[in-house]
């Protein structure tokens, strides 16, 4: 197991976000985490990646307990996010937020740089190349040099995909990474999560496009309440009467 | 003892009431508003002008000077802080905005009473010493320590029992859902900051006559002690400013009769560091995040 | 002739230390923080760098050194519990660090209190001011575009999100702000020898405010808009010197006022500084443009 959610709990004021959240994700495995508006989805997300710290439970990735850590350090153990409402650094262009994204991955090179060593400008051009290449993989190699407030939504979020690949993470957490999308650009994203998952990277979809998530996810988990209410592989889910209940409600 | 005591209180009564100021703007905005020390001196200014120069009587100047510092503040919100308030880093821009609006005043000041310190003519407050509880207390002293309290108990009956002070609670709490619930955001700001720079305004009346020293840079002293006075109350707490002034006016009267004068300030900073770095939300402050 | 050109060689000296005060502060504005502490650090550099050469006759660059450590050194117990802090307690923290620096001076006997010290001995020339600020610009401009100069663009934009990219944003922070005080330091020194005396007036909040103010009105998202608000905000006042003498201004209050407006015209409609002029009409002139073709 690559990354282990247990019993977590995360109260915001009085409300209760997370009331026994669990999350089992495998390495490799592209794993949904479905639910209706509120069901705690964002919450687990953020708690995983470290901006909230849990009341109550664990989380253990790769072996090694994480929750209580902070986000820098979950993050060079592997662990990337994109955001529901999207961050991405305004000021820079999609190319220069992808090599922010690298950080973990270049070598510092400030004082190299005084000196104007090749090897400084070596893997500058290396890991302009690298983000060159996430950025084609996303489909976006033509804008690179855009500022990212120039661009379209689905663009803006398929910049913040390939900054999160940016670091060869073990875990990817994707929230909402098609929200705004027409139907080309969610195939194309739902291509690059196989393509992640198939090079042993693991991926958590948050997502509403329910279509998207079944026909990509290995498997699901649901959350209601904060709570897990099914759990397991697409089409057991799908069938699931809690899971059918859950969102026929949030519907009425 | 007793007569640190009321010092004590009365020194603290003008540090609440200014500090109460930065509390308001705070609390509505979620913005500190450097240019409020500036008020601050200015008014002290413009009491000392009509006093000395119109010959009016500090009792009719005091209201008067108060209006004119809302005033003030009402335009240092329209042109200073309400251009800012779309952008993402308004806190940070907010206060150097505030910071620029503080210098033209100072500049202002110090044109046009410069650097030197000024005193009220003889006989602006009739000084005559009581004896109340075993300590020689000024009218002087009992009459700022009644106007401040006055004050800030007018400015708590307001914000507690009428419909502006709620729609200035509701404000501070969410500006979207006060929107939402068909509150004129706009209006209330401007009314806040009227609030705050006129109690700013007051307070630098009440100092100015209380150590009867008026000069550009009077806002300076005053200004970090209110800063001190606002983290140890907690950043939006208005409460929280009344005792936290208080606290600190008797203490540093305090500090100063065991240690001497010149560790009169280290009380404040120590105070203010103390806090900041074991817990910065205060007394009764409110948690850092703030919801839009 | 020789009058006219000592005068402009003290304004060019001004214009270098102001320069290398305003870097101090982008320091930290590049990643985001606002602080108020640099008077206090060019303080403890200054007292620190007279001090050797009067009392211990210490060979110049040595004083150059310390006046540089020190104040650095200072920084870090400071930064490191001080920049965890949300924007508006650090810049009240180090608003309050400033002020017990300067105060700490005023009650210190050692150092003539409230008088300072005077006769420091003339050793700063021109070019050390100058060699100072182009050593500074030169390792601010090789800083951008290195993986440390992303981290700190990241940072400045959106910390937490940074923060989850793996950039420990604590310690770039600390890392630059102790940067700040050594550049504030040094500049302390070098002013010290230059103005024969140091005194704790000359410190305080005031002081810096001014840095603040050249900093963001030149521009503190690049490595030379800074120096190029200190170049403007310090030969302008000069230049006007006589009209406001003519309109009755007096030169202390006049260049103060120059200061408040200028920086708030540029942090509302100009608030990436002067240095962004070009790009902001030439974005306008291209608005207008293509206005007109469509109406």
């Amino acid at each position: 197991m690559l990354l282990s959610v247990e019993d977590l709990e995360r109260s915001f004021g009085g409300v209760r976000a997370l009331d026994g959240a669990a999350l089992q994700v495998k390495p490799g495995e592209v794993h949904g985490l479905i639910g209706p508006n509120g069901a705690g989805k964002t919450t687990l997300l953020n708690v995983v990646s470290g901006l909230f710290r849990p009341t109550r439970g664990r989380i253990v990735m790769g072996g090694e307990r994480i929750d209580g850590m902070p986000p820098y350090r979950i993050a060079a153990l592997g662990i990337t996010r994109t955001y529901q409402n999207i961050r991405l650094f305004p000021g820079l262009s999609a190319l220069e937020n992808v090599m922010v994204g690298a950080h973990l991955v270049r070598r510092g090179d400030t004082f190299r740089r005084l000196f104007f060593l090749p090897s400084a400008r070596a893997d500058e051009a290396r890991a302009r190349e690298a983000a060159m290449r996430l950025l084609a993989r996303v489909g976006l190699a033509d804008r690179a040099h855009h500022l990212v407030s120039a661009l379209s939504y689905g663009d803006q979020r398929r910049v913040e995909i390939a900054r999160a690949l940016a670091s060869a993470p073990r875990l990817v957490l994707l929230d909402e990474p098609t929200a705004g999308m027409n139907a080309a650009e969610v195939q194309a994203v739902a291509a690059v999560i196989r393509q992640v998952a198939s090079e042993g990277q693991s991926v958590v979809l948050v997502e509403h496009n329910v279509q998207l998530v079944m026909s990509v996810s290995d498997r699901i988990t649901v959350l209601n309440f904060g709570k897990v209410i099914a759990h397991g592989e697409p089409r057991h889910v799908a069938s699931h009467p809690e899971v059918i209940a859950a969102y026929l409600g949030s519907e009425a | 003892m007793w007569q640190q005591a009321i010092n004590g209180v009365f020194l603290g009564a003008i540090y609440a009431l200014f500090a109460v100021g930065y509390a308001l703007v705070f609390g509505v905005l979620d913005i500190l508003n450097l240019a409020h020390q500036a008020v601050f001196a200015v008014s002290a200014f413009i009491a000392l002008a009509f006093v000395a120069e119109g010959h009016v009587p500090l009792a009719v100047a005091l209201p008067v000077v108060l209006v004119a510092a809302g005033l003030v503040g009402i335009g240092l919100e329209r042109v200073a802080f309400r251009p800012l308030r779309g952008r993402s880093d308004s806190n940070i821009s907010g206060l150097i905005s505030s910071l620029a609006a503080a210098t033209i005043l100072e500049a202002v000041a110090l044109q046009i009473w410069g650097p030197d310190v000024q005193r009220f003519p003889i006989g602006t407050f009739p000084d005559k010493p009581l004896r109340m509880l075993g300590a020689t207390v000024s009218a002087l002293q009992l009459t700022i320590i009644g106007i401040s309290v006055v004050l800030m108990a007018g400015l708590t009956t307001l914000l507690r029992a009428t419909r502006l002070g709620r729609q200035i609670r509701a404000v501070a709490e969410s500006p979207r859902a006060a929107r939402i619930l068909g509150i004129d955001v706009d209006r209330v700001i401007a009314w806040s900051f009227f609030l705050s720079s006129a109690l700013g305004g007051a307070a630098g009346v009440l100092f100015g006559v209380a150590f009867n020293s008026v000069s550009p840079d009077m806002g300076r002293s005053v200004e970090l002690k209110g800063l001190a006075v606002i983290i140890l109350g907690g950043m939006g707490s208005i409460a929280g400013a009344v005792i936290a002034g208080f606290a600190l006016g008797l203490v540093e009267v305090f500090t100063v009769v065991q240690l001497g004068s010149s560790w009169r300030d280290a009380v404040s900073f120590g105070v203010l560091f103390f806090v900041l770095l074991v817990r910065p939300s205060g007394l009764l402050g409110r948690a850092a995040i703030r919801e839009a | 002739m020789p009058g006219f050109l000592l005068a402009y060689q003290s304004l060019l000296a001004f214009i270098g230390l102001n320069g290398l005060l305003a870097l101090s502060v982008y320091c930290t504005l590049c990643c985001g923080q606002l602080s108020l502490a640099n008077a206090g650090f060019m303080a403890i550099g200054a007292y620190t760098g007279a001090l050797l050469t009067q009392n211990a006759h210490a060979p110049f660059p040595l004083a150059l050194l310390a006046g540089a450590l020190l104040p650095a050194l200072v920084a870090v117990p400071l930064g490191l519990p001080v920049l965890r802090l949300r924007g508006v307690f650090l810049a009240i923290a180090t608003i309050g660090f400033g002020e017990v620096v300067r105060l700490s001076f005023v009650n210190w006997s050692y150092t003539n209190g409230a008088l300072g010290l005077v006769a420091i001995p003339r050793k700063t020339d021109l070019w050390m001011i100058w060699v100072a600020l182009a050593a500074v610009m030169f390792g601010l401009a090789r800083l951008r575009g290195s993986r440390a100069g992303y981290a700190l663009e990241a940072i400045r934009e959106d910390e937490a999100a940074a923060r989850t990219m793996g950039i420990p944003s604590t310690q770039y922070k600390v890392a630059m702000f102790v940067l700040g005080a050594a550049i504030a330091g040094l500049a302390g020194v070098l002013e010290a020898h230059l103005t024969y005396m140091v005194s704790p007036g000359g410190y305080g909040f005031s002081r810096a405010v001014d840095m603040l103010v050249y900093a963001v009105v030149g521009g503190d998202t690049i490595f030379y808009g800074p120096v190029a608000g200190a170049a403007f905000l310090t030969v302008l006042p000069e230049a006007l010197r006589g009209a406001g003498r003519a309109l009755g201004l007096a030169p202390g209050p006049l260049r103060l006022f120059l200061n408040g407006a200028i920086l708030l015209a540029v942090i509302l409609f100009l608030p990436n500084g002067i240095v962004s002029l070009p790009r902001t009409l030439r974005a306008l002139r291209l608005r207008r443009a293509s206005r007109a073709a469509l109406g």
